[in-house]
């Protein structure tokens, strides 16, 4: 089986495949990342048959921690199941940091977390933030330190969905992007680098400062969240909260203290930009 | 049921991390990794319970000196009620009348 090996941020991947193509790709687009010695978690793309390696090829997802009713992806789309069996490793199988399933910023040393379920547009916003200024740490998880309550970046490729890839296109016309994925279960997906400070400095996190709930396709519009629904809304959003016991308590109940939250709606990319900045000017 | 000759205990304090956050408080319980959310009345039950065995009368005694109960036979009623829910929940021990 062939195999690639990548860190990001403190988690460091190994995944093998039965095909080349998946990890030519991947070896391609993270190559402007470490390459571990020792790995955390590993990750297999194999064929669902004995023949499957050829005929019709079909990646079933392996590794540490699987799902086992995970539907299997054509090899075309081999590139998705590698990027999908390393959020499942980090989602099932981390212990170190209280996962939030979120993207972040930051600015400062502080940092800007939005969460929201898929299609809030907290993905393309991060994307967005991270070329304006802003350093990317993550689009996919937060990792929130028990002891120091730091946001630790995740910084992996960015995922973009339909609409989006081609508004980060228009965006970053200079960017790396991935292939285009189409006729995924989530529609079109094309992976985008993150920019260069996101890779350079995975192993710096921040304060946490501020915390909003993205909302895509509503008119404009800012809303104050209580700690409880926002405590409420973050343990739906953690992966690992009842794992890590006492101590995804603690770490949650001192940021739902420390960190002001808002919701927001909006209706376009320039519109959240506007709306995050002054948020961030008169609360963070 | 509602009777208040049932005692009822509170698990230790140093079991539970207690958080109060704006409408409502945060119990985490230590032996079953729980967290619960509560309104009032339950912190201030727990609270007035201490460490020691009490009926939903005696409790309802405690709290009258700092909250306005109103109709006392009601609120007996009403605390019996939030010590079986507590009871089932396992934030507090129930002890058969001694």
């Amino acid at each position: 089986m062939l195999e690639f090996r990548v860190q990001v941020g403190p988690a460091a991947f190994r995944i093998g495949s039965a095909w080349r193509e998946p990890l030519a790709q991947m070896a391609e687009l993270y190559r402007d990342y470490p390459q571990p010695e020792f790995t955390d978690f590993s990750v297999r793309l194999e064929p669902t048959g004995l023949l499957r390696r050829w005929l019709r090829p079909s990646v079933a997802i392996c590794g540490d921690y699987m799902l086992p009713d995970a539907a299997p992806l054509p090899l075309a789309q081999g590139l998705l199941a590698a990027e999908m069996a390393m959020n499942l490793q980090m989602a099932l199988g981390w212990r170190r940091h209280l996962l939030l399933h979120a993207s972040a910023v930051e600015r400062d040393g502080r940092v800007l977390v939005m969460t929201g379920q898929s299609g809030s547009g907290k993905s393309t916003l991060s994307a967005l933030l991270g070329s304006r200024g802003w350093r990317f740490m993550g689009d996919e998880f937060v990792l929130l330190d028990p002891v120091s309550g730091d946001a630790v970046p995740f910084p992996r490729l960015i995922s973009l969905k339909n609409s989006a890839i081609a508004a980060m296109q228009a965006v970053k016309p200079d960017g790396h992007f991935g292939p285009l994925l189409a006729g995924t279960p989530k529609g079109d997906i094309r992976h985008l680098v993150p920019p260069g400070d996101a890779i350079a400095r995975m192993g710096q996190g921040g304060a946490p400062a501020l915390l909003l709930f993205p909302r895509f396709g509503y008119p404009g519009e800012v809303r104050e969240v209580a700690p409880g629904e926002t405590f409420m809304r973050l343990t739906q959003a953690s992966t690992n909260y009842v794992a890590l016991g006492e101590a995804g308590f603690t770490t949650l109940t001192r940021f739902v203290r420390s960190v002001p939250s808002r919701a927001i709606d909006y209706q376009s990319g320039e519109e959240a930009v506007a709306l995050v900045e002054q948020l961030w000017e008169r609360l963070a | 049921m509602g009777s208040s000759k049932i005692l009822y205990r509170a698990e230790p304090a140093d079991q539970r991390l207690v958080e109060p956050l704006d409408m409502m408080t945060l119990i985490y319980q230590r032996r079953s990794g729980i967290t619960h959310m509560v309104g009032e009345p339950v912190p201030q039950m727990l609270a007035a319970m201490g460490d020691d065995a009490v009926d939903a009368a005696i409790l309802a005694k405690r709290l009258a000196k700092t909250f306005d109960l109103g109709g006392a036979a009601d609120a007996v009623a009403v605390l019996s009620e939030r010590l079986e829910e507590l009871a089932e929940l396992g934030l507090v021990e129930r002890i058969t009348d001694a």
